[in-house]
């Protein structure tokens, strides 16, 4: 599968079918900081990743002097 | 994985709330989440003005949202840093949001306040770091543009993450007159100022950013140039790994420090009205706002290497 990261701008290819849990430990990005997307749908950890997908994992933290 | 309200497939799961939802359930759940935390915080009524600061970003856009859809009389208020791109990609989505409501979007540009005020530039001449010049800037402005819109209340898109890192900060270094003053409502110490409040400050950034995604709002993915090495991540990065392990982990931290923590530290850290700054004229308590001493240094620090003097800091902005 093609995993698109964001905001890091960067891709990565992923050999075989994940859940969408597991791919993100293998990642190294810890439950509650990324939106896993899937087209125009968000995933849960539980759900799986066919090899052949394309999915965009979304960090969510931002830092900073705050808003 | 169900839908805990519906029961039909859930698109995220929320380890903290032990809860799981569909889309229409999530957005009637986080809406519900900020009009329980207006509610029971007396933040706002629909009477109010409503000024509030929008950064592009996934929260104060998706704070903004609720507010309008929940009736509220709201303007925004868009603080341009002068970060390159970054701060122009932000005006964008900012401004895009805006005009696509037909929502009225104030805009300060620091960089038509005066030469050499853009943060990078101020950041540099001050050795001070970026974010935390930043947020010197923003409180003032801010503050500026809430007593001349004639506002009521400011309202910020802090989140659960935010103010669980920023007591941790606050705590490993025992700030209490900082502790004494973390609140999501903090009434105004001065006829200057305004009523400030943190709507946000129960719902976590990965709540916030999935509101974002399925209302289909743009908002800047991309993080702040400066935020690189910020505490405030290395705090946020320790308190995701309890969570982790250990999920309400943040909701507990902040919770409870509100409800027994916080009002200790007010109680024996009470102190008197502010003056007012002899250099802008708003609320201070030194002779000098920390917007003041900071332009101070920026003007002695540019003079010293020939840069264009940024303001007067005996008379900032009008």
């Amino acid at each position: 599968m093609r995993v698109h990261l964001h905001p890091q701008r960067r891709t990565v290819d992923v050999q075989g079918r994940r859940r969408v849990g597991q791919l993100l430990a293998e990642l190294g990005i810890l439950p509650g900081t990324a939106m896993v997307i899937r087209g125009d749908l968000l995933l849960t950890d539980a759900e799986m990743v066919e090899d052949a997908e394309e999915i965009e994992v979304r960090a969510v933290i931002s830092g900073g002097s705050g808003a | 994985m169900k839908c805990t309200r519906c029961r039909a497939a859930a698109e995220v799961q929320l380890r903290a709330h032990n809860s799981a939802f569909c889309r229409p359930c999530y957005l009637l759940f986080f809406r519900r989440q900020v009009e329980r935390a207006i509610a029971a915080e007396h933040m706002f009524t629909p009477e109010e003005r409503l000024l509030v600061a929008v950064s592009g970003g996934k929260d104060s856009l998706a704070l903004w949202d609720v507010l309008v859809d929940l009736g509220y009389d709201t303007t925004g208020l868009y603080l341009g840093l002068g970060i390159g791109a970054y701060s122009s990609r932000s005006h964008e989505r900012a401004a895009a949001f805006a005009a696509a409501r037909s929502l009225p979007l104030r805009v300060v540009e620091l960089a038509e306040e005066g030469p050499g005020l853009a943060v990078p530039a101020v950041a540099g001449l001050t050795r001070r770091p970026a974010c935390s010049a930043c947020g010197t800037m923003k409180r003032h402005y801010f503050d500026r543009e809430a007593l001349e819109g004639g506002f009521d209340v400011l309202v910020t898109g802090h989140n659960l993450d935010d103010e669980a890192a920023r007591l941790l900060g606050n705590v490993l270094r025992w700030q209490r007159d900082h502790l004494a003053r973390q609140r999501p409502v903090l009434p105004p110490t001065h006829g200057k100022f305004v009523r400030k409040v943190k709507p946000l400050f129960l719902c976590s950034e990965y709540e916030t950013a999935v509101y974002a995604f399925m209302r289909g709002i743009d908002y800047i993915v991309e993080e702040c140039p400066n935020a690189a090495g910020a505490s405030q991540l290395a705090y946020k990065d320790v308190l995701n790994r309890l969570e982790a392990t250990s999920p309400g982990t943040k909701q507990a931290f902040v919770r409870e420090f509100l409800r027994t923590g916080q009002p200790a530290f007010a109680a024996a850290e009470a102190r008197e009205a502010p003056r007012e700054c002899a250099g802008c004229g708003m609320p201070s308590w030194g002779q000098l706002c920390a917007f003041c001493a900071l332009m101070r240094a920026v003007q002695a620090k540019g003079a010293t290497r020939g840069a264009p003097a940024p303001l007067d800091a005996g008379a900032p902005p009008a």
